[in-house]
């Protein structure tokens, strides 16, 4: 997969974080094996130790399992997935309201910029074909 | 046991202090940048560890043990500048460092070599500058050691092999071995260390792991080292 490390966060919460939507978005698939912690750190050129620190919180909260002896798995639980997903999608949403709030937008004429943006896209799709 | 450990460690040349109460370790398993500004002491420190030099005060140990023989076959070191005998070819050297090193492994630094494009006949007298680096780290990357000393490992080096060095770095990874990258190239090196130790005139002015420095400044270790020296 494609990592992007930013210079202002730290880097374990980045690769938690790359690691999820990778699992949320089916990149990784249920009851996948990951590579190891080695293949992994150097593919995304990191230490391992960092590496390793991101899984165990993966592990932590449900996202991967360990079985001991053959590797790390993706969960195979869905609900922990859609959980997941949705709070990835709600974080994504709170920090877009709070940048439109910042532009000055009271929450629902938010509401229907949003609505005329997706009909817009919509049309150019269907334009498109 | 940490691999390193310095415990008020000072050295003195004539009237220059170098290094003043310098203390801390490194534990196994850790790649630790050593971050300083030119002239900090950083190669001073580097060369004690070494017994190249001997300190004017306080200790320095390896595993437990001051440096000398028994410490030398368990750091493998790369000087700031290359010493390699000229005349040599790089598969003459793999043979020299066979003959020194019990934990050389041949077949490694041959992989390497051959990774980077570097001719094993051709004499070290016929290389470029940045290619006797590389022949250089590649015969201290291919020990099996328990403390890599790493003194400015990329600055001579174009972006490409940087990134291979980075990654052998990675690939070389062992919970129970540690790596010192002395540089000051620290955007460049940052996201494959641990922890990082800022010197500045001799003294440690700060031990920290990268994240912590980049959850508590919200900045990159990079971006707050210029900060910690500005000129």
């Amino acid at each position: 997969m494609e990592w992007h490390i930013r210079a202002d966060l730290p880097i374990y919460a980045q690769l938690i974080f790359q690691i999820k939507l990778a699992i949320v978005s089916g990149e990784y698939l249920p009851g996948e094996r990951l590579a190891s912690v080695r293949e992994l750190a150097m593919d995304a050129g990191v230490n391992p130790n960092t590496m390793q620190r991101a899984l165990q919180e993966l592990e932590r909260e449900g996202m991967v399992y360990t079985q001991r002896t053959s590797g790390r798995f993706v969960t195979e639980d869905t609900k922990v997935i859609e959980s997941a997903k949705k709070h990835l999608a709600e974080d994504r949403i709170k920090d877009f309201l709070e940048q439109m709030g910042r532009l000055g937008y009271p929450k629902e004429e938010i509401l229907s910029l949003l609505k005329a943006s997706i009909e817009e896209e919509k049309n150019n799709a269907d334009m498109g074909m | 046991m940490p691999t390193w450990e310095c415990k008020n460690l000072c050295k003195r040349y004539g009237s220059v202090q170098a290094l003043d109460d310098v203390s801390f370790t490194v534990e196994p398993g850790r790649v630790v940048g050593l971050l300083g500004p030119n002239g900090s002491g950083k190669t001073t420190l580097i060369k004690l560890a070494n017994g190249l030099l001997t300190p004017t005060g306080g200790e320095l140990l390896i595993n437990g043990e001051k440096p000398g023989k028994v410490t030398r076959a368990q750091v493998s070191y790369l000087p700031d500048r290359p010493c390699l005998p000229e005349w040599m070819s790089a598969e003459k050297l793999l043979n020299m460092f066979s003959d020194f090193y019990a934990d050389f492994q041949p077949d490694k630094a041959r992989e390497m070599l051959e990774k980077l494009g570097i001719d094993p006949k051709q004499k070290i007298k016929q290389m470029s500058k940045g290619t006797r680096e590389k022949v250089q780290l590649i015969l201290v990357m291919s020990r099996k050691a328990e403390l890599y000393l790493l003194d400015e490992p990329i600055g001579g080096v174009d972006p490409a092999t940087r990134d291979y060095i980075l990654e052998t770095i990675i690939r070389n990874y062992n919970p129970t071995a540690s790596v010192v990258i002395s540089t000051h190239l620290i955007a460049d090196v940052e996201q494959v260390l641990d922890d990082v130790i800022f010197i500045n005139r001799g003294r440690v002015v700060l031990k920290s792991s990268v994240d912590d420095i980049r959850e508590q400044q919200g900045k990159s270790v990079d971006a707050y080292f210029r900060e910690v020296f500005r000129c």
